[in-house]
C-alpha cells in the first residue's frame, strides 16, 4: 500500500513534467493548427541559456526572468524567419520544417555546450519531504504549483484579454480576422513567443530533475505529446490533467504488469496515442468535431 | 523511358567504375530507394503522413536475419516472406490510420517509429534482445563471376527494379487515380464511389511492403541487426529524404535514396563541428524555395529551359486554402501547382 | 568477324596481355601495408559526435590531441599520425559503412577505438576478414577479450564490466555479508554484462539480490524504479547506470529517505557527476559510496594537482582543445588509451605491419601509462588480452573519492570466465 502511494506520488510528479511541456504543445497548436516537433529542443535551448548566465554571474532569478525574455524574442523569431514562408504550405512541409528545427537545434546545443551532463539552477530547493511515509520533493510540488499557475495564467489570457482573444481569432478565422484588422501574421508570432516562453519555463522547471545535457527533452517529448493527445490538443487543462493521469498510469502499468514491466512504458505511452487518436481524437477535454471521410 | 533506360544502365556499370567502398554505399542506396519509394505512393500520392516506416524496414530485417539464423533460411528465401510480413503488418497499420489524418497520423506513426526498439528489445528470446544478431556474409550462387559485394549491390538493385516496376504498374490507371483523388478531396472521391477503406489501406500495406524488403536491403550489407540500428531517426530520416528528393514522383524516390546516404557525409565535410546544424538548416532552406524536393526543382529547371504550353488551370483550389477552422487540420497535401 | 577486325583484336590483347605480365613483374612481392608511408601512419576511427551517445565523441577529441602532442614532438620513429575520425551516430550501420570508407578509400593502417558494443560487432567480422587490426575498441564488453581466436584483430582496453561487477561482488562478501541487494540497471548489453558480473561473482550467493529494475534511457527519471526497489527491503543497492541516470538514482534515494549501502559503477563516478548529485540530494547521503577506478579523475585537483601525468594532459588540453572541459573524463580516457596505441606503434619499430602490431598488442607490458591510476600495469599475453584488469575500490568522503584497500587484479576471475 505504501508502494502504490509512492508510486503514485512519483507518478504525479514525473507526469507535471509531461503537462508542462505539453501546454506549449497545445499553445502552438491553438495557435496554428500544427504539432511543434521542436517544442522540446527549444525549452533546452532556453535552458541552456538560463544555465549560461548563471554561469556568468547572473544572480538566479535574474537569469531566469532573462530567459523567459530571451526565449519569448526567440519563439517570434522562429515564427517570422522560419514559420512564416512556409505558413500556407502543406502539412508535409510543416512537419518538416518542423523536424529540421528540431535536428538544428539539437546539434547546436551540443556544439555550443558539448554533451556532458551538467548541473542546473533549480528554481526550486531540492529539499526532500515526507509524509505519511511517502516521499517528494519541493522540486516536485513546484512544477506542479507552476504548471497549475501556468494554466491560470494563459486560460485568462485567452478568455478574457482583448489580445488572447484577438489570438484565438486569428487562428480560428485568418481571412475574418483580417477583415477586422487584426494583425493574424503578429498573432501568431506571439502564439510562437507565448508557447516558448511556457516551454522555458518548463525547461527550468524540469532540468534540475532530469538534468541537462542536449537529448533531456527527447525522452520527455513523446510522453508530452502523449499527455496532450490524452488531455485534448486544444485543451491547456487537458494538457495538464493529461498529463498528471499519464505520469501515474505510466508508472502504475509499469511497476504492476508485469507484461508492460519498465521496458515498455514507453511503448505503453505510445499505444495510449494511438488509442486516444482513434477513439477519441479531441482527448479527455476537447470538443469533438466530426470530420466525414 | 529513355531516361529509364540511361538510368538503368548507368547502374548497371557503376560497380566497375567506383570505388568499392563506394559500390557498398550504394547497396543502402538501392535500399532507401525502395523504401522511400513506398513514402511517394502513401505519403506523396495518397496523403497520409508517415513518420513509422523504419518500423517496417525494423520488421522486415529482422525477419530475414530472424528465419537466417534460427531456420537457417537463404536470404532470397528470407525476403519474400519479410515481404508478406510487412504487407499484413502495414494494412493492419493502415487500419488503424484509418481514422486519423494529417499531424494526427504524423504523430501516432512517430509514436510507432519511437516504440519499435522498446518492442524488439522485449522479445529477446526471438530478436536476441538489444545484443542484437550477427548475420552471415552474402555468398555468390556456384556459376556467377561476381565479388559478394558486387553480387549484393546487382541483386539489391534489381530487386529495385522490380519495386519500382510493379509498383509503376499498380499505380498506373485506377488505383493510382483513386490515390490521388482520395489526397485531393476525399469528399468528391466518395461520392465517384472511390471506397476510401479499401485504397487508403491497401497504399499503406504496400508502402509497408516496400519498406519491409528495403529493411531487409538495410540489413544484409551490415550482416548485423540491433534495436538500436531500427531507431525513430530512421523513419525521420526517411520521410526528409522522401522529401528532399521530391515526394511527388518516383525519380524522387531515387533522389531521395541518395540524399539520404550522401547528405550527412556532406554535412560533416562543411562543418565537422556541427554537421546536425547544418543538415537542420539545409532541410528549412529546401522546405522553403525547393519544397517539391531536388526532382521537382529539375523538374521546373527543366521547365524554364524548355516550356512546355501550360496545361489547363485545375478545377478546384487546394484543400489547404479553404478556412477551415483551425487551418490546416486534416488538410491533406497535393500536387505541385504547375 | 572480318579478318581485320579479328587481327585487330588479336593485337590488342597481346598488347594488354604483356602489358599485364610486365606489370606485375614490377610489382614488389612483399607490398608494405597500407596506411604507412616514410613518413606518415593512418589511423582511424568512429565516434558518435551526433545522436544520444555523443557525449563520448569527446574521447575522439582527446585522441586527436595526444597525436598532435607525438607529433610535435618527432613523431613516432620519425612518422606523423594522420587520425581520422568520422561521426557515426552510434549507428551500426553508419559506422560499417564509414569503416569500409576508412579500410578502402583512406586506406588506415588500422582501426583504433571505435566506440559502442554493436558498433564494434558490427564491424568486426569485416575488419577481422580483411586483415585490419581493430585496436582497443572502447567498450568494455567480456567479449572482446574472450573472442579473440575467433576474431585474432580485436582487441579491447578498459576493464570489462563483467570484471568490475565481480569486485563489487567481492566487496559485499566480504564487507556486507548479510546484504540484501537491489539493483538498478540499464537495459542493455551494458547492463546485461555488469548484472552477470555481479551473480558470477556472488556465487552460491546469489540470492542475496532481492529484487532487479531496469530503465530506459527513453525514460526521463528513475524514481519509479527506485521506490520499487526501496519497497523490497534491499539494504544494499548496485547502480549500473550511465551518468545521468546515476545522477537520478542517487538523488531519488536521498529524496525517498533511503539510505542502503550503494555501490556506483565506473562509468557514472566522475567527480562532476558527483557533485551534480550532491547539489541535487544532499552532499551527506553519497557519504561511503563505494565505486572502482582505474583511471585519474581529472576533477581531482586535490589528488593529482601535483601528478606529472595529470600535468601532461592539462597542457596537452591546454594546447589542442583550449575550448574543451578540461575536467571531462572522456577526453582523459582519450589521451590515455591513445598513449597505448603510440606505445605500440613505437615497439613496432621502423619497420611497421600490420601483423607486427597485433603481435606486440597481444604481448604488452606497459606500465608508464601517465593517466591510469598509479600502479595500474596494461598487460597482455597470448591467452589473456584483457589489459586493463586492475581496479582499485574507493570511497566517496565529503569532496573526493578515497581509495581504500588495494589495486586488485580481477585477471584470475576474469580467465576462469571462459
Amino acid at each position: 500500500m505504501h508502494e502504490l502511494t509512492q508510486q503514485i506520488v512519483s507518478g504525479l510528479a514525473t507526469g507535471s513534467i509531461y503537462a508542462s511541456v505539453a501546454l506549449a504543445l497545445v499553445l502552438i497548436y491553438r495557435a496554428m493548427g500544427i504539432i511543434n516537433f521542436a517544442q522540446g529542443e527549444m525549452a533546452m535551448f532556453s535552458t541552456y541559456i538560463a544555465w549560461q548566465l548563471v554561469q556568468f554571474g547572473v544572480p538566479v532569478w535574474l537569469a531566469f526572468g532573462a530567459t523567459l525574455i530571451i526565449a519569448f524574442a526567440g519563439g517570434v523569431a522562429i515564427e517570422r524567419i522560419v514559420i512564416r514562408p512556409v505558413e500556407r504550405a502543406n502539412q508535409l512541409t510543416l512537419v518538416i520544417v518542423s523536424l529540421g528545427l528540431f535536428i538544428a537545434l539539437n546539434g547546436l546545443a551540443g556544439w555550443i555546450w558539448g554533451y556532458i551532463v551538467k548541473s542546473p539552477p533549480p528554481p526550486f530547493p531540492p529539499t526532500a519531504i515526507t509524509v505519511g511515509g511517502v516521499a517528494f520533493s519541493a522540486q516536485d510540488v513546484g512544477i506542479i504549483a507552476v504548471s497549475l499557475v501556468t494554466l491560470g495564467l494563459i486560460s485568462l489570457f485567452f478568455q478574457k484579454t482583448k489580445l488572447g482573444l484577438a489570438m484565438r481569432a486569428a487562428a480560428l478565422y485568418p481571412e475574418q480576422s483580417r477583415v477586422l484588422g487584426i494583425r493574424v501574421g503578429w498573432m501568431l508570432a506571439l502564439g510562437w513567443g507565448l508557447a516558448a516562453v511556457v516551454g522555458a519555463t518548463a525547461g527550468i522547471m524540469i532540468a534540475p530533475v532530469v538534468f541537462l545535457d542536449p537529448n533531456m527533452m527527447q525522452s520527455i517529448i513523446v510522453y508530452a505529446f502523449a499527455a496532450a493527445v490524452l488531455g485534448g490538443i486544444e485543451s491547456p487543462i487537458g494538457a495538464v490533467v493529461g498529463g498528471l493521469i499519464l505520469g501515474v498510469a505510466i508508472n502504475l502499468l509499469g511497476t504492476y504488469v508485469e507484461a508492460i514491466g519498465n521496458e515498455l512504458r514507453l511503448a505503453a505511452a505510445l499505444a495510449i496515442i494511438v488509442l486516444v487518436l482513434v477513439v477519441r481524437p479531441s482527448g479527455l477535454f476537447g470538443k469533438p468535431s466530426v470530420q466525414r471521410v | 523511358m529513355i531516361r529509364v533506360c540511361v538510368v538503368a544502365a548507368l547502374i548497371a556499370v557503376l560497380p566497375w567504375i567506383v570505388p568499392s567502398f563506394v559500390v557498398f554505399d550504394l547497396i543502402f542506396v538501392a535500399a532507401y530507394a525502395i523504401a522511400i519509394l513506398g513514402l511517394v505512393i502513401l505519403t506523396g500520392m495518397n496523403g497520409q503522413i508517415s513518420l513509422g516506416h523504419g518500423a517496417f524496414m525494423a520488421l522486415g530485417g529482422y525477419v530475414v536475419a530472424v528465419l537466417a539464423h534460427a531456420a537457417g533460411w537463404p536470404y532470397w528465401a528470407g525476403v519474400p516472406i519479410a515481404a508478406l510480413a510487412c504487407g499484413a503488418f502495414g494494412l493492419l497499420i493502415g487500419l488503424v490510420a484509418l481514422r486519423l489524418a494529417g499531424v494526427y497520423l504524423a504523430l501516432a506513426t512517430f509514436s510507432l517509429a519511437v516504440a519499435t526498439p522498446s518492442f524488439l528489445k522485449h522479445y529477446k528470446s526471438i530478436t536476441g534482445g538489444f545484443g542484437g544478431m550477427s548475420l552471415q556474409p552474402v555468398t555468390v550462387p556456384a556459376g556467377i563471376p561476381l565479388d559478394p559485394q558486387r553480387w549484393l549491390y546487382y541483386a539489391a538493385w534489381a530487386v529495385a527494379g522490380l519495386a519500382f516496376l510493379v509498383s509503376a504498374l499498380i499505380v498506373r490507371g485506377k488505383f493510382g487515380r483513386a490515390l490521388r483523388a482520395l489526397r485531393d478531396n476525399p469528399v468528391a472521391a466518395v461520392s465517384f464511389g472511390v471506397n476510401p477503406y479499401v485504397y487508403k489501406t491497401l497504399a499503406f500495406g504496400w508502402s509497408a511492403v516496400l519498406a519491409g524488403v528495403a529493411g531487409a536491403f538495410y540489413a544484409i550489407p551490415t550482416a548485423f541487426v540491433s534495436p538500436d540500428t531500427f531507431s525513430f531517426a530512421l523513419s525521420i530520416t526517411l520521410l526528409i529524404g522522401a522529401v528532399l528528393g521530391g515526394i511527388w514522383t518516383f525519380w524522387g524516390a531515387l533522389l531521395g535514396g541518395v540524399v539520404v546516404e550522401f547528405l550527412p557525409l556532406v554535412a560533416q565535410q562543411v562543418n565537422a563541428g556541427a554537421p546536425s546544424v547544418v543538415y537542420g538548416v539545409a532541410l528549412i532552406l529546401v522546405m522553403m524555395f525547393v519544397p517539391d524536393g531536388i526532382a521537382g526543382g529539375l523538374v521546373q529547371l527543366a521547365r524554364r529551359i524548355a516550356p512546355r504550353p501550360a496545361p489547363p488551370p485545375s478545377a478546384e483550389p487546394s484543400p489547404i486554402a479553404t478556412s477551415a477552422p483551425l487551418g490546416a487540420i486534416g488538410g491533406g497535401i497535393s500536387d505541385p501547382k504547375p | 568477324m572480318i579478318p581485320s577486325l579479328r587481327k585487330a583484336a588479336a593485337g590488342v590483347c597481346a598488347v594488354a596481355f604483356s602489358l599485364t605480365v610486365t606489370a606485375s613483374a614490377t610489382i614488389p612481392v612483399e607490398a608494405a601495408d597500407p596506411g604507412v608511408s616514410a613518413n606518415e601512419i593512418i589511423l582511424g576511427g568512429t565516434h558518435p559526435f551526433s545522436g544520444p551517445a555523443s557525449a563520448y565523441g569527446n574521447i575522439g577529441k582527446g585522441i586527436g590531441a595526444y597525436f598532435d602532442y607525438v607529433n610535435d614532438h618527432g613523431g613516432v620513429n620519425g612518422r606523423k599520425i594522420k587520425w581520422i575520425d568520422k561521426d557515426d551516430g552510434y549507428s551500426p550501420p553508419q559506422a560499417v559503412q564509414l569503416v569500409h570508407q576508412l579500410v578502402e578509400q583512406e586506406k588506415v593502417f588500422a582501426i583504433f577505438d571505435t566506440l559502442g558494443t554493436a558498433v564494434n560487432t558490427a564491424i568486426r567480422p569485416y575488419l577481422n576478414q580483411q586483415g585490419v587490426p581493430q585496436l582497443y575498441v572502447a567498450t568494455g564488453a567480456t567479449t572482446w577479450g574472450k573472442d579473440y581466436k575467433q576474431y585474432p584483430w580485436t582487441i579491447g582496453w578498459q576493464p570489462d564490466y563483467q570484471s568490475e561487477a565481480i569486485l563489487y561482488a567481492q566487496d559485499v562478501l566480504r564487507e556486507h555479508p548479510k546484504a540484501k541487494i537491489g539493483v538498478i540497471y540499464q537495459n542493455d548489453d551494458y547492463g546485461e554484462d555488469m548484472n552477470n558480473g555481479l551473480k558470477r561473482g556472488l556465487g552460491s550467493h546469489q540470492n542475496m539480490i532481492v529484487k532487479m529494475a531496469s530503465y530506459e534511457t527513453s525514460d526521463p527519471n528513475v524514481s519509479s524504479q527506485i521506490a520499487t526497489l526501496k519497497a523490497s527491503g534491499a539494504d544494499t543497492l548496485m547502480i549500473f547506470a550511465t551518468p545521468k541516470f546515476a545522477i537520478q538514482s542517487m538523488v531519488a534515494t536521498a529524496q525517498q529517505g533511503w539510505h542502503p549501502t550503494i555501490y556506483l559503477n565506473n562509468v557514472s563516478n566522475a567527480i562532476p557527476y558527483m557533485r551534480a548529485a550532491a547539489k541535487a540530494g544532499g552532499a551527506q547521503f553519497l557519504n561511503g559510496i563505494v565505486t572502482t577506478i582505474y583511471l585519474k579523475d581529472p576533477a581531482n585537483h586535490a589528488r593529482y594537482a601535483n601528478d606529472p601525468g595529470m600535468k601532461l594532459y592539462e597542457e596537452i588540453m591546454s594546447k589542442y582543445i583550449p575550448s574543451g572541459d578540461k575536467e571531462d573524463g572522456n577526453y582523459l580516457y582519450g589521451v590515455s588509451i591513445a598513449y597505448t596505441m603510440v606505445d605500440v606503434l613505437k615497439r613496432a619499430g621502423k619497420d611497421l605491419t600490420r601483423k607486427k602490431v597485433m603481435d606486440i598488442a597481444a604481448n604488452l607490458v606497459e606500465k608508464d601509462n601517465p593517466l591510469v591510476y598509479p600502479g595500474v600495469v596494461i598487460r597482455t599475453s597470448p591467452n589473456n588480452r584483457f589489459p586493463i584488469t586492475q581496479m582499485i575500490s574507493a570511497k566517496w568522503l565529503g569532496s573526493d573519492w578515497s581509495p581504500s584497500g588495494i589495486l586488485v587484479d580481477t585477471r584470475p576471475m576474469t580467465m576462469a570466465a571462459k
